[in-house]
């Protein structure tokens, strides 16, 4: 790996439970101690089902959410020790994209004035100079300079998120959060949007967080994948280690559940008995244990909860792992 | 032996601003009992449209256009009376949809819903009917189906809640179980365990399934036949094993090579040009031929329907010149 743009420690977002007309239950820990690092035009794909953390992960990280504890150094300062200017200027280097470009589009701005507000409000731009840095913006996005004066409505999902990622450029970040950026296209613009993104980081050296949970997807764009399971990363390492060789179960299970367009591959399916445990009462010791298939698998796996170590060229969270 | 299921020149109409939009535009298949067909497209293709057609359960203002025939069993269900229809409805065909959440009823019991379909169609006690809705809970896999039976929806998960959904399908014995994307709001893991549920289910109670998915991943090794639809028509239809070793429409070719892949590396993907052009504004002629590759003068008036290799049908001028 190159340098590490972003280093992420022990990070922990636990939610409160209960609410106004129920008394507190135990907090929803969504992350629960996780750290990795992402390099200067690297790609880390965070994968995983509906309730890991995931998106979770995505959302301190811009501080939209704030973390229970932990550190994330970016260029050698702490996102989270950040006050409010010095946490402006930093998320002009830390964008987010969102799954669902309409939501994030605010249907009142023209493409034109969405794109414009980050030069505005970071004031990158003198104001004569705006509409030409657009239709660059709009260009370089594979988008006609012509739509600046469009609204959000006259859009397809697809050129959407192409806004969605043309704002999120304007400001001309190095870093870039994907929070599910294809899951709501279809296939055939989803390899649009794929390429796009592969485009722009070989252009401008660009570092991505690509959170998703389809790993096909994954396997495209990313460099290193880390698989996270209940608020944990199971195993994380370079993606054609993880997904040719996994070793930790949970891993071989989330891959042998992928369907695979052949019908001559015959697979040796791993399926995986119910559903991930509630996030505000995980299993004691390994989280995946009571779900685990692993020959191996003992007492010792409900008891002592696993760290990640190395193997191969991946680090795995299991006892037994090899 | 006929069909059970023969659907003829389907065609789903709805008024809108800019003229009537022809979502389903003469669509034809049949099904056999035992048999799975997937109907493949993306969003707006209009795959949902046709298995609500299927139930009559087209939405309002759109209406299934006079000349279109659905029949099962060899009985027009477009020329059905309310009641009959309502016997058809849950008893004869089944339905699955999407998103379990909306299309449960919040304040009942799950119990209470799966008896509900069967005490409305077959003449039983309310016991029966629930000792019943039990063993259906059992049959698709419920832990603790007793228990569960008491269960309201939000207190289960997403795919508790689609297999809870299946039961009530499957509670009067369909011949013929229409899925509209019975795995698409579900983790990876889940779709698994519902994907092998229905197929076990299939054969052992001998029942058709109509599959309509976006992901052909889950069509392979699952369904007999496959047909792709784009802009309200079926453009090819083939044996599964014969459409992915052979895909011959230049849609289906661009649908393969644009999907990611576990088995690639990291690289770019070949997606198709452009977006799916609105039911309102579909081109003339063959409709791709706007985002196709290898478009030509012709493809401005529609396609012939030709047999590339028996049981194997696309519908694209390209077929007239490559024939060997």
């Amino acid at each position: 790996m190159t340098e590490a743009l972003l280093v992420v420690r022990d990070l922990v977002k636990h939610y409160s439970s209960g609410g106004v007309f129920k008394a507190a239950g135990p907090p929803i820990r969504a992350v629960d101690g996780v750290s990795f690092e992402v390099g200067r035009g690297e790609t880390l794909a965070l994968v995983g089902e509906s309730g890991c953390g995931k998106s979770s992960v995505a959302r301190t990280l811009v501080r939209l959410q704030e973390p229970t504890s932990g550190s994330a150094v970016f260029e050698g300062k702490n996102i989270f020790d950040l006050n409010r200017p010095t946490l402006r200027a930093m998320r002009r280097k830390i964008q987010i994209i969102f799954q669902d470009p309409y939501g994030s589009l605010n249907p009142r701005m023209t493409v034109g004035d969405s794109v414009a507000e980050g030069l505005e409000i970071h004031s990158l731009a003198p104001r004569a100079e705006i509409p030409t840095r657009v239709a660059t913006l709009l260009q370089e996005v594979g988008l006609d300079p012509s739509y600046a004066s469009r609204y959000p409505h006259e859009f397809s999902g697809g050129q959407r998120q192409r806004i969605g990622i043309a704002r999120a450029l304007a400001v001309e970040p190095s870093f870039l959060i994907c929070d599910e950026p294809v899951s709501a296209l279809d296939v055939s613009v989803q390899a649009q949007v794929l390429n796009l993104l592969l485009d722009l980081q070989a252009r401008r050296g660009l570092s991505y967080l690509f959170i998703a949970h389809d790993l096909a997807v994954v396997r495209q764009v990313a460099h290193r994948v880390a698989v996270m399971y209940l608020g944990q990363i199971l195993e994380m390492g370079p993606t054609e280690e993880v997904l040719a060789n996994p070793r930790h179960p949970y891993t071989q299970a989330l891959l042998s559940a992928v369907p695979v367009p052949d019908p001559d591959r015959q697979r040796t399916r791993i399926l995986l008995g119910g559903e991930p445990p509630s996030p505000s009462n995980p299993p004691s010791g390994c989280r995946f244990h009571p779900r685990c298939m692993h020959p191996s698998k003992d007492q010792r796996c409900s008891i002592e909860a696993p760290s990640l170590r190395p193997l191969g060229s991946a680090q795995v969270s299991c006892h037994y792992a090899r | 032996m006929s069909p059970l299921l023969e659907v003829t020149g389907l065609r789903v109409t709805f008024p809108t601003a800019a003229g009537p939009a022809r979502a389903v535009d003469g669509i034809s298949f049949t099904l056999d009992r035992g048999k799975t067909l997937a109907l493949v497209g993306e969003s707006g293709c209009g795959k949902s449209l046709t298995a609500l057609s299927l139930l009559r359960l087209v939405p309002p203002p759109g209406v299934i256009e006079a000349g279109s025939s659905i029949r099962l069993d060899g009985k027009d269900l477009l020329a059905l009376d309310p009641e009959p229809l309502r016997q058809v409805r849950g008893k004869r065909i089944g339905m699955v949809f999407q998103d379990p959440m909306t299309s449960l009823n919040p304040v009942f019991t799950v119990g209470d819903q799966i008896a509900e379909g069967i005490r409305a169609h077959e003449k039983v006690s309310r016991r029966e009917a629930w000792a019943r809705a039990v063993a259906l809970l059992q049959e698709v896999g419920i832990p603790d189906p007793v228990t569960r039976s008491w269960s309201y929806p939000h207190q289960m998960s997403g795919g508790m809640r689609q297999r809870v959904m299946i039961a009530i399908a499957l509670s009067c014995r369909p011949d013929l179980l229409v899925a509209d994307e019975p795995t698409t709001a579900l983790d990876v893991t889940v779709q698994a365990q519902i994907l092998e549920l229905l197929d076990r289910l299939r054969d052992e109670r001998g029942m058709a399934v109509l599959l309509i998915t976006h992901d052909l991943g889950i069509v392979a090794g699952r369904a007999d036949r496959v047909a792709v639809m784009y802009a309200g028509r079926i453009v090819e239809e083939a044996p599964t094993t014969a459409l992915f070793r052979h895909p011959t429409h230049p849609y289906t070719q661009g649908l393969f090579a644009s999907m990611p892949r576990l088995s690639a590396t990291r690289d770019r993907l070949v997606p198709i040009k452009g977006n799916v052009p609105p039911a309102t504004a579909w081109p003339p002629g063959c409709r791709f031929h706007p985002r196709c590759p290898s478009a030509m003068p012709e493809c401005v008036t529609d396609p012939p329907l030709l047999a590339v290799e028996s049981e194997h049908t696309m519908s694209c001028w390209l077929g007239t010149t490559i024939r060997k």
